[in-house]
């Protein structure tokens, strides 16, 4: 692995991002926007329902963790697309880095990308609906750190059918996360689902994720076990994607792929 | 003088297509090979495979003496490459585009490195303008800079002067002789241009349906198929239905 390679790739992005003010813009409005909108819902819920007596608190902190997923594997898929679209493709895999470097470079990017589109949000909650999403405390880095796990997870493997298929793979990039939401257990408990939609639902570290979240807010308890499930089912996938993209990139070359990919 | 490709019974298929057929070919060190051909011919499918970018179906390719596919990066930090159909990122900077492709090279002098190319390249007015708002010609000359970033010992062109006007054309030609005869690189040049061809290379392989149907010097071509110049060769050869070698 190579430091100065990897500065390099980041470099590309971070150069990108900070030529062009509505880039900038771009990353911050729709969190911004999600959690204003999920804000009020919620509000208009907790004054018409006695489910949850902390609505607002926990659908809204669902709702930030959802969006950062969201946002990290959004961002993955876009980093790579940026260079397919700018027909670039060809001059990255032509110069002597590494795949593991141009990973590297994509999973530190995407972290940054999405800091910058959630920070404004989280600080926004507090002075618009009086909350805090530090509220699940030292766990809320485990929570953060599975879901940037996963939505790295989905952007490798999308990233991987960009490889193998090309830009036609396109559309599959953006609806990979919806696909997932109605699993994922996000703003509900998982008893919601019928039984067979439970059983995949527990395949996916989202459902742990969330259940943490809610219990942490609702019980103020912790299980372990939800976080414990969670990493364990991210590391899998998360090997299997790396080893999914080394696939694809061979196939690719075999398919010639990597030198026809333009926009 | 050593051998710095040698590409020996190079082989490609796509299903049933055999886009490139037992082709086997060397370039010397400071030499211009001229890689010639009708569309489809099977260059762009040749280059990809020396660049690691396909995988053949058989055959070898050893560049300085190693194979790419086992020494991939140590290849590509003494090789690059330039296409019209493939460009630097539009919304960056020309500086930063140089600066992004000297990290990714590990240039260790990069300032004297990009001031050296910006002084040859005629890029002094250029460096701070957003690279997609170049004109043909000066994008040109950016994605040339890029691929002499690193100071290679060998340079894949493919088809570096098309669609510029002939005195961008011929700005570029001459920076690519002049350019060999200091660095003693050597070249692959894929042209459709034949008076560049003729002007730069010394030697041809001339390619068809995936095979090398002739191969020479440009003058030894023109004088064995009797004709004026070297676009005349060229079409003899591209609507025959022999090989001549």
């Amino acid at each position: 692995m190579s430091f100065t390679r990897i500065y390099g790739l980041f470099l590309r992005h971070f150069f990108l991002i900070t030529r062009s003010f509505p880039r900038v813009l771009d990353l911050i409005y729709w969190p911004t926007i999600q959690i204003t909108l999920w804000g009020f819902i919620s509000n208009f819920f907790a004054t018409h329902t006695t489910y949850y007596n902390n609505a607002v608190g926990v659908i809204l902190t669902c709702a930030i963790l959802y969006d950062f997923l969201f946002r990290t594997s959004i961002g993955f898929n876009m980093l790579f697309l940026e260079e397919i679209w700018s027909r670039n493709f060809t001059n990255l895999f032509i110069a002597p880095i590494k795949i593991g470097e141009i990973l590297t470079s994509l999973v530190i990017t995407a972290l940054i990308r999405a800091l910058i589109g959630l920070i404004p949000a989280i600080l926004l909650t507090s002075p618009l609906f009086g909350i805090s999403i530090l509220e699940l405390g030292i766990f809320l880095f485990f929570l953060f750190l599975s879901l940037y796990i996963f939505g790295i997870t989905l952007g490798v493997l999308v990233s991987s059918g960009l490889l193998r298929f090309g830009p036609s793979f396109e559309n599959i990039a953006w609806s990979t996360m919806f696909l997932l939401a109605p699993f994922g257990c996000i703003y509900y408990p998982i008893d919601i689902l019928p039984e067979i939609f439970q059983k995949i639902a527990y395949l996916l570290p989202l459902v742990y994720i969330f259940e943490e979240a809610r219990n942490i807010l609702i019980n103020q308890s912790i299980d372990l076990n939800n976080i414990y499930n969670a990493f364990i089912l991210n590391g899998i996938y998360f090997v299997l994607s790396i080893v999914l993209f080394y696939y694809s990139f061979n196939v690719a070359k075999k398919k010639g792929t990597l030198i026809n990919m333009g926009e | 003088m050593k051998k710095v490709i040698e590409v020996s019974k190079l082989k490609k298929v796509y299903g049933s297509k055999e886009a490139v057929q037992n082709i086997s070919f060397k370039i010397m060190e400071n030499e211009i090979l001229g890689l010639l051909g009708p569309n489809g011919s099977g260059k762009t499918t040749t280059i990809g495979m020396l660049l690691g970018l396909l995988k053949p179906t058989s055959g070898e390719i050893l560049i300085e003496g190693k194979k790419i596919e086992k020494n991939r990066i140590e290849i590509l930090e003494r090789l690059n490459f330039i296409s019209p159909y493939i460009e630097l990122p539009k919304k960056l900077t020309v500086k930063q585009n140089l600066i992004v492709y000297g990290k990714l090279y590990k240039i260790k002098n990069l300032i004297r490195t990009m001031d050296y190319l910006t002084e040859k390249l005629r890029l002094e007015n250029l460096l701070d303008r957003v690279t997609g708002e170049l004109s043909s010609g000066q994008k040109n000359r950016v994605s040339l800079a890029k691929a002499l970033i690193n100071e290679p010992n060998i340079l894949l062109l493919d088809e570096p002067t098309a669609s510029l006007d002939p005195e961008v054309g011929d700005f570029v030609r001459t920076f690519i002789e002049n350019y060999k005869k200091e660095k003693k690189i050597s070249i692959l040049l894929a042209s459709h241009n034949m008076n560049e061809v003729t002007r730069l290379c010394n030697s041809v392989i001339m390619m068809k349906e995936g095979k090398i149907i002739d191969k020479g010097t440009p003058q030894n071509l023109i004088n064995k198929h009797g004709r004026k110049n070297l676009e005349e060769v060229f079409l003899k050869l591209s609507r025959s239905n022999n090989e001549f070698y």
